[in-house]
């Protein structure tokens, strides 16, 4: 099975190199996809070996993952993994969410924060998440705990709808519904994560309020809309 | 014809024209002058008959005629509001789709430049 671990990343100078030398333990190859970084990140990823795609321009974390997705599905790779360049993405983690796909339980495989010991959310961002836990589980019907990770693994089905559709900003949640109403099978496995290496997370409480409000018309809006049609010949 | 009608025939008569130039030079797509120039018809249309007005505002309960012209007038900017959020939506996905595929391209550019310059360092 070939997969792709897709870095999206957006001034991740300071963490790429060790979030890709993390991944050397995993057999897969690297792709950094570059959001139109203003420092050294491209760089960086490429003396670590990594092959990295350059954006003109910034265009947000969406459209970034999109741009892996697209480039595994030109490429011929059977799965991709999402994995933060931030550094709070474990790479020992990765065999659990690849596992789902490649037994074929998944086509969308969630890694979700486990708690003990490990991960701490802001009071606003557990009431957040969940909400759209709840949301999820109404229009879909699954129990995702940890909905708004970017700890991923998209199997074959999943790169051919997200290469298509995948939303531009704030895009974790409203994919999992995109997956589900779409057929695709979407699965949860807990892993461990760390804290960022450094800098801050992209979410501010001053932007969260648009966020929740995004996603939840987005949610709404998706479960009116047609399925897409995927055509799976063409694998 | 009072001072009021007057300026507001000249105002309309002058954005209508202002949009068919427009269009002349290029500067504005036949599409979207059609709401502007249907706008500024209208208005002109409304303006040059008080009785048209009248009639047309007192048939649909409205008892001071030139308030059809602001609801008129408002509606079609509406409308032509909606339209541009529309168009720029459509803009801004292709906008992202090219910019994904400049990025997906170069990077195949280059991959298959680099295969190119091993392959001649290997045969000499």
């Amino acid at each position: 099975m070939r997969i792709l671990a897709v870095i999206p990343a957006y001034n991740e100078a300071e963490n790429v190199g060790a979030v890709i030398e993390d991944l050397r333990s995993f057999d897969c190859d690297v792709l950094v996809v570059n959001d139109g970084s203003t420092d050294e990140t491209a760089a960086v990823a490429r003396q670590h070996g990594a092959a990295v795609i350059t954006h003109p321009f910034n265009l947000g974390i969406g459209g970034t993952v999109q741009t892996g997705i697209k480039y595994a599905l030109e490429r011929g790779y059977d799965a991709a993994i999402q994995f933060d360049g931030d550094g709070q993405h474990r790479a020992d983690q990765i065999s659990r969410i690849v596992g789902l796909v490649a037994s074929g339980e998944a086509d969308l495989a969630i890694g979700v924060r486990t708690v003990p010991g490990g991960y701490k959310m802001g009071v606003t961002r557990k009431m957040g998440s969940q909400l759209f836990q709840v949301v999820i589980r109404l229009l879909s019907g699954k129990v995702i705990n940890d909905p708004t990770s970017g700890f991923r693994c998209y199997g074959k089905k999943a790169l051919q709808l997200f290469s298509r559709c995948y939303s531009d900003d704030y895009p974790e949640v409203e994919s999992i519904i995109t997956a589900a109403r779409n057929g695709l099978k979407v699965e949860q496995v807990p892993v461990l994560m760390r804290g960022r290496l450094s800098g801050n997370s992209s979410i501010t409480r001053r932007k969260s309020a648009y966020y929740m409000m995004k996603v939840m018309l987005a949610l709404v809006v998706d479960s009116m809309r047609e399925r897409e049609k995927i055509l799976l010949g063409d694998a | 014809m009072d001072w009021a009608r007057t300026v507001s025939l000249v105002l309309a008569t002058g954005i209508f024209a202002f949009i068919i130039w427009l269009v002349r030079e290029r500067r504005l797509r036949e599409k979207y002058a059609i709401l502007w120039l249907s706008t500024s018809a209208f208005i002109i249309l409304l303006t040059i008959s008080r009785k048209a007005l009248e009639v047309a505002a007192l048939s649909i309960g409205i008892y001071y005629p030139p308030s059809l012209l602001f609801l008129v007038g408002v509606l079609f900017l509406m409308l032509v509001a909606i339209g541009h959020s529309v168009t720029l939506s459509r803009l801004s996905e292709s906008n992202h789709n090219l910019a994904q595929e400049i990025a997906l391209l170069r990077k195949q550019l280059e991959d298959e430049r680099s295969a190119r310059e091993a392959q001649c360092g290997g045969k000499k």
